[in-house]
């Protein structure tokens, strides 16, 4: 049982989603329709590219802390700079912010060699303070969200068909392709798996770790404006309420922190989780601060029984 | 001399944090030459909780582990004095107080049981953790608000003899003191720094790492908790969220402070010293009329800079 439960994770946590959709129906018979879950497909994509950048840094063995202040910093960055410079640059400027951010944390983290928890999180509050004072020098700026990325983010196609999933799907597509099928997937989990091997075999090290935060901080910045066009305006907490799923989207996915073991697949049935998991809890209607409590108890469950199963 | 510089090298957090302190308060001085009392003491007060939160990250971070949930234990602490201090006189508000801790000790063992027993990585547990227990915090207070009687709060608002020296201060030392040296000085010390440096090594001499890592967290519970009542003391309310920033900023006192995130390197003093750093940073800023906000920037940098420094001299140290 226990072999087969190993060799099979993605099944396993098919069906704990399963059993949790199963729960919200139960407690409210009648809750899964089609609106329920194109609405759980909607909220699941921004956690879910978020989780994707977590996905690639985690499997060498790394973590960034610092993609919700980048996922925040972009979609401030894009709302306030729209009117200005036209909504494709504001856009650009939004990415440029998350290719930044992960470069300086994989020059920090792959060429300085420091710790990439220390690194993300002094990144991560430089980022931030950033925003803040950019924030308080242009108070008379309007913000504003661009129209068609609060079509990407809250918008429905057919009425059914959620936008966001026009670009979570082919993001999961290349994640999953990516790791299984090119020389660049197999890096990331070499060096997960074993760094000093891997320079011992001539690879670059700090080439692999360079590209996989770069790419973690573009994606970081992706889920900040797919989240903004849902929300539809950008406060400076925006992403904070992201950081412990985005994380355990990961570990809940079966992605080893210690790297070289787990996937995106994982990841993406992790991130749905999270978002049933929220919903039903929404569904008890339990106040806010019961709901945290309950939250974060199952997720810390769920990652104890993950680690007994594959450990 | 070879002794002298083994020495300095092994204290070096030790003699360069005061150092830096030295240089950042004469910096301090220079810019705005009417540093009086008053300024000292809303230093002290306002170090007075980071300084708490780095000691208690300390403690962990020497055990080989990290505690993400410290904010949100010092939160749970803060909230649970302003909401039963206050209507209560100074006796009771005392008695409350070692309440707390002791629940603060308690609310550690559960961390650190939890991350011993579940075998999840430390990381992921106390950022679970912590997402809980500031769940807990705004169960106890939901917006900020409750009081604690004005005698309790000038155990940290008052002075000492002088007007430069805050009962924060004394506060700070006392209960380090109190706390760290017995353990610093006993076998316990000695394990934490055991399991920090080097865990299969510890374990094979005999070592009970599961319970001595749980120690370390106890401890930490301690001081986070110590820091959540300073804060009530020092801004006379309870705020559920107040505690949540000090979980980074005092991880970063920590690195700066010279404690290895490896583990089994540094003290407790170091990072104490570095939160005072990092507090006068801001108030440093608003003086240049720069905007504070920088604070976090430069708080950002310095951690960076310091972990590279720290990086590229083990370099140096391995190529010699």
């Amino acid at each position: 049982m226990t072999a087969w439960l190993q060799r099979n994770t993605i099944a396993v946590l098919i069906l704990l989603l399963l059993a949790f959709v199963a729960a919200v129906e139960a407690i409210k018979p009648g809750t899964i329709n089609g609106v329920w879950l194109s609405n759980t497909l909607l909220f699941a994509a921004p956690l879910g590219i978020l989780a994707a950048g977590q996905t690639l840094v985690m499997l060498t063995g790394g973590i960034d802390l610092s993609v919700v202040s980048v996922a925040t910093g972009a979609a401030f960055l894009m709302t306030t700079t729209s009117l200005r410079f036209g909504d494709p640059w504001a856009v650009a400027i939004g990415l440029a912010l998350g290719l930044i951010v992960g470069l300086v944390n994989g020059i920090g983290i792959a060429v300085l060699r420091v710790q990439p928890l220390v690194m993300t999180l002094g990144t991560g509050l430089m980022t931030q303070g950033i925003i803040i004072v950019y924030s308080q020098r242009i108070l008379s700026t309007r913000s504003v969200v661009p129209d068609f990325i609060h079509t990407l983010g809250s918008g429905r196609l057919a009425d059914a068909i959620p936008v966001d999933l026009f670009l979570w799907v082919p993001i999961a597509a290349v994640m999953v392709w990516g790791l299984a099928r090119t020389g660049f997937g197999r890096l990331l989990y070499a060096v997960g798996d074993n760094r000093e091997a891997c320079m011992l075999a001539g690879i670059r090290v700090w080439r692999v770790l360079l590209a996989d935060y770069a790419i973690c901080g573009v994606l970081a910045a992706v889920a900040g404006i797919v989240l903004v066009g849902n929300t539809n305006s950008a406060d400076l907490g925006l992403a904070d309420t992201y950081l412990l799923p985005s994380v355990a989207a990961v570990i809940i996915g079966g992605t080893s922190i210690f790297g070289g073991r787990g996937g995106y697949a994982g990841s993406i049935v992790g991130a749905l989780i999270l978002t049933v998991l929220n919903g039903l809890l929404t569904l008890l209607d339990s106040p806010e601060p019961v709901k945290q409590i309950l939250y974060g108890t199952i997720i810390f469950l769920l990652a104890t029984a993950y680690t007994r199963l594959t450990d | 001399m070879d002794g002298v510089r083994k020495l300095l090298v092994r204290h070096s957090a030790l003699i360069g944090m005061p150092l830096l302190l030295v240089v950042f308060l004469a910096a301090t001085v220079a810019i705005h030459p009417d540093f009086n009392s008053f300024d000292a003491q809303s230093l002290a007060m306002a170090a007075l909780p980071l300084a708490f939160a780095a000691a208690a990250q300390a403690v962990v971070v020497i055990s080989g582990g990290i505690d993400l949930s410290i904010g949100s234990v010092m939160a749970v602490a803060n909230v649970l004095a302003a909401r039963t201090m206050e209507n209560a006189d100074f006796g009771t508000s005392l008695l409350l107080a070692a309440t707390i801790l002791l629940a603060g000790a308690v609310v550690g063992a559960i961390n650190g049981a939890l991350v011993v027993v579940s075998r999840v990585p430390d990381v992921i547990v106390t950022l679970t953790t912590g997402f809980i227990w500031g769940g807990v915090a705004l169960l106890i207070l939901e917006r900020p608000g409750g009081g604690a009687p004005d005698d309790f709060l000038a155990l940290a608002t008052g002075t000492f003899a002088t007007p430069w020296l805050s009962n924060s201060l004394i506060l700070l030392a006392v209960s380090v003191a109190v706390i760290w040296i017995p353990v610093r000085a006993s076998k316990t010390g000695l394990r934490l720094y055991a399991i920090g440096s080097d865990r299969v090594a510890a374990f094979r001499s005999g070592v009970a790492v599961g319970p001595s890592r749980i120690v370390a967290y106890i401890v930490g519970g301690l001081f986070s908790s110590i820091g959540g009542v300073g804060l009530t003391m020092t801004t006379g309310i309870g705020s559920p969220r107040a505690g949540v920033l000090y979980t980074l900023s005092g991880l970063a006192a920590v690195v700066i402070g010279g404690v290895s995130l490896v583990g089994g390197r540094g003290g407790v003093v170091g990072p104490v010293i570095a939160a005072f750093v990092l507090t006068l940073i801001p108030s440093d800023l608003i003086f240049l009329n720069i905007d504070p906000n920088f604070g976090q920037v430069i708080q950002g940098t310095l951690i960076v800079l310091v972990v590279m420094a720290g990086g590229l001299a083990t370099l140096a140290r391995i190529r010699k």
